[in-house]
């Protein structure tokens, strides 16, 4: 470690004004203070320290993804095996995952960070931390068989179009992941959607439906082919809420997730109040339509099973919960994720072309987000005014 | 003005090149967007759509500037309507007379020229004030550059969307091989509004003043 920081000692001239390589200024700021704590206080007056800058928030977020990214990988040998039908070991599983999801992993990263490093170096910002958090949502939203070219062409669009046209880290209206994701769910649906791609190198025979694909088929499936659904997939609730059922990498795991959602909320880094009220919204319409039961799909998936399929729990802890795009008021954190629940089980159930509504809801609500701050605070501001006429 | 000022003077070229850049109806007027983004998924129909446009615009402007000191101005609005109504009708008949396929595929693209913005605009802000030939060369102008852009995104959108151009195939199927895939955002109106903004995007970081302070 001292040997470190004397090296960086050493070359840190050459990156200050004047020095041989001062437009990399930026990239050398970026490095340094990623290792070690950055030591800019502020010389006069009081001023307020907190431990905890953007680096290390994101780092916590990053730690709390690992759960989800180790069982990820776990899954995906879980799934190929399964699928071609040999039993396996825990380890080879493991094996096998990791080596198909590092290279999506890498490739996320270093388009992500290639681009933003470019912007700053561009316009002498210093780099933003963002796209660390960003650029491991990216992997766990992808479908493991996703081509890595065109991971790496949403991540760039996610990037440029989701986050830099908008002034960069802190100034994104939507979820710069989940920017990725949409980009590639519509730009190549093949791959991001279907039996196909869920299970890496399955075998032809091998249904590789995801539940919700199987609940999608309820919509319009006859008694007897809904009983013969409901007694698949559908039925192993134990193993959907394990994660050990096809889908995207990182979003399969409810407990995975669970656990990274431990972690954000005892640092206070992600919102309890938003995780709460998407789960409460998803629950509410689907107890309506419970309720309704006017389909198959209504009538036989219980309002719970819905917040544990697809990436409803994933979208609900990380995506939903992220601080820029997400509202920010109080009372407001509640109406948004509620309305995330909310809309994303009315999608699925509803729009047979969008089985997983998670990304549509959550986006959709980051738009509103400024929107409920706004009445929000105005209707605070109301309270209060009348509060005085009152007195006066 | 002068009769004797040369017909391509310094000031009537301007009316001709600068809505091609700096004064483009699309990019920094932000005017007929919604065509830009309906017909330009492939090369033929922006270009077709750019050819009646300007057709219409350069005669609409001729005619508005011809009537311009009897048109009373209370009804101007109806009489410009009657004109630019009565010419995106001849457009309509030529095209289904003679290209029945693209008129087909821009459909009612044709008839909504009438409300395109671009033309209104053009006929109150110039046509009104202006003699017929420097407003022949403004509805030109402002016709090709709206066209310009068109291209532009039909070209990119034709181009990553369907793998084609103009509808002759240029990704060598070797690439489709390869696993490449045409990107099927593009073709969606969606990507259209992206791509526009990219250009604007170049363009004020190329010509900063045009970008606007508030």
């Amino acid at each position: 470690m001292k040997a470190l920081r004397k090296f960086l000692d050493k070359k840190k001239p050459l990156f200050e004004k004047g020095g041989k390589f001062a437009k990399l200024q930026s990239t050398f700021d970026a490095f340094e203070t990623f290792l070690f704590v950055p030591d800019h206080t502020s010389k006069t007056g009081t001023h307020i320290k907190d431990a905890i800058d953007l680096k290390r928030t994101m780092s916590v977020v990053v730690l709390a993804l690992i759960p989800s990214l180790l069982f990820g990988m776990y899954n995906i040998g879980y799934q190929h095996f399964l699928s071609i039908g040999e039993t396996t070991g825990l380890m080879e599983m493991f094996v096998y995952g990791l080596i198909k999801v590092l290279p999506i992993v890498v490739v996320s990263y270093v388009v992500g960070l290639g681009i933003e490093f470019a912007f700053a170096q561009m316009r002498g910002h210093a780099v933003n931390e963002g796209f660390l958090v960003s650029g491991m949502l990216i992997p766990l939203v992808m479908p493991v068989e996703a081509p890595l070219w065109m991971v790496a062409v949403s991540t760039a669009f996610a990037v440029v179009i989701g986050k830099e046209v908008f002034g960069g880290t802190g100034m994104n209206i939507w979820n710069p992941a989940l920017i990725a994701r949409a980009f590639f769910f519509f730009a190549y649906p093949s791959k991001m959607s279907g039996d196909a791609v869920w299970i890496s190198e399955k075998a032809d025979s091998f249904s590789g439906a995801t539940p919700l694909a199987d609940a999608a088929a309820l919509v319009d499936a006859t008694p007897a082919q809904a009983e013969s659904l409901m007694s698949g997939a559908l039925s192993q609730t134990w193993d959907m809420f394990i994660g050990l059922i096809p889908g995207s990498i990182g979003e399969t795991s409810t407990l995975a997730i669970l656990i990274g959602a431990v972690i954000l909320i005892a640092t206070g880094i992600g919102s309890w109040r938003i995780m709460l009220s998407v789960f409460v919204g998803g629950y509410a319409m689907g107890a309506i339509f419970n309720l309704i039961g006017a389909n198959p799909y209504m009538e036989l998936i219980p309002a719970w099973q819905h917040l544990i399929m697809g990436g409803f729990a994933f979208g609900a802890v990380f995506m939903a919960t992220d601080p820029v795009s997400a509202t920010q008021t109080t009372r407001g954190k509640y109406i948004y994720g509620f309305l995330i629940g909310f809309l994303a089980v009315l999608i699925r159930v509803m729009n047979a072309g969008f089985p997983e509504a998670m990304m549509l809801a959550i986006l959709f609500m980051n738009t509103f987000a400024p929107l409920i701050d706004h009445y929000v605070v105005q209707g605070n501001v109301k309270r209060r005014l009348k509060r005085v006429k009152v007195k006066a | 003005m002068s009769d004797k000022e040369p017909l391509f003077s310094a000031k009537n070229r301007k009316l001709l090149t600068n809505p091609l850049g700096s004064d483009n109806p699309i990019t920094v007027q932000v005017l007929g967007i919604c065509s830009a983004l309906a017909v330009t998924a492939k090369l033929e129909p922006a270009f077709v759509l750019s050819i009646s446009v300007m057709a219409v615009l350069a005669l609409a402007n001729v005619i508005i500037s011809l009537l311009r000191n009897t048109i009373p101005s209370r009804i101007r609005i109806i009489v410009q309507l009657v004109v630019i109504a009565a010419l995106v009708i001849l457009v309509d008949q030529v095209l289904k007379a003679f290209a029945y396929e693209v008129s087909k595929q821009l459909s009612v693209f044709v008839g909504l020229i009438i409300t395109n913005c671009i033309i209104m605009g053009r006929l109150e802000a110039f046509a009104l004030g202006n003699r017929p030939w420097p407003a022949f060369l403004d509805g030109v102008g402002n016709a090709a550059g709206y066209g310009l852009i068109l291209i532009v995104v039909a070209f990119f959108r034709e181009l990553f969307g369907s793998g084609t151009l103009a509808g002759f195939k240029v990704i060598p199927q070797a690439v489709y091989d390869m696993g490449y895939e045409n990107n099927g955002l593009m073709i969606l109106p969606p990507m259209a509004l992206v791509v526009v903004g990219i250009i604007i995007w170049v363009q004020r970081s190329k010509d900063k003043s045009l970008i606007e302070s508030n």
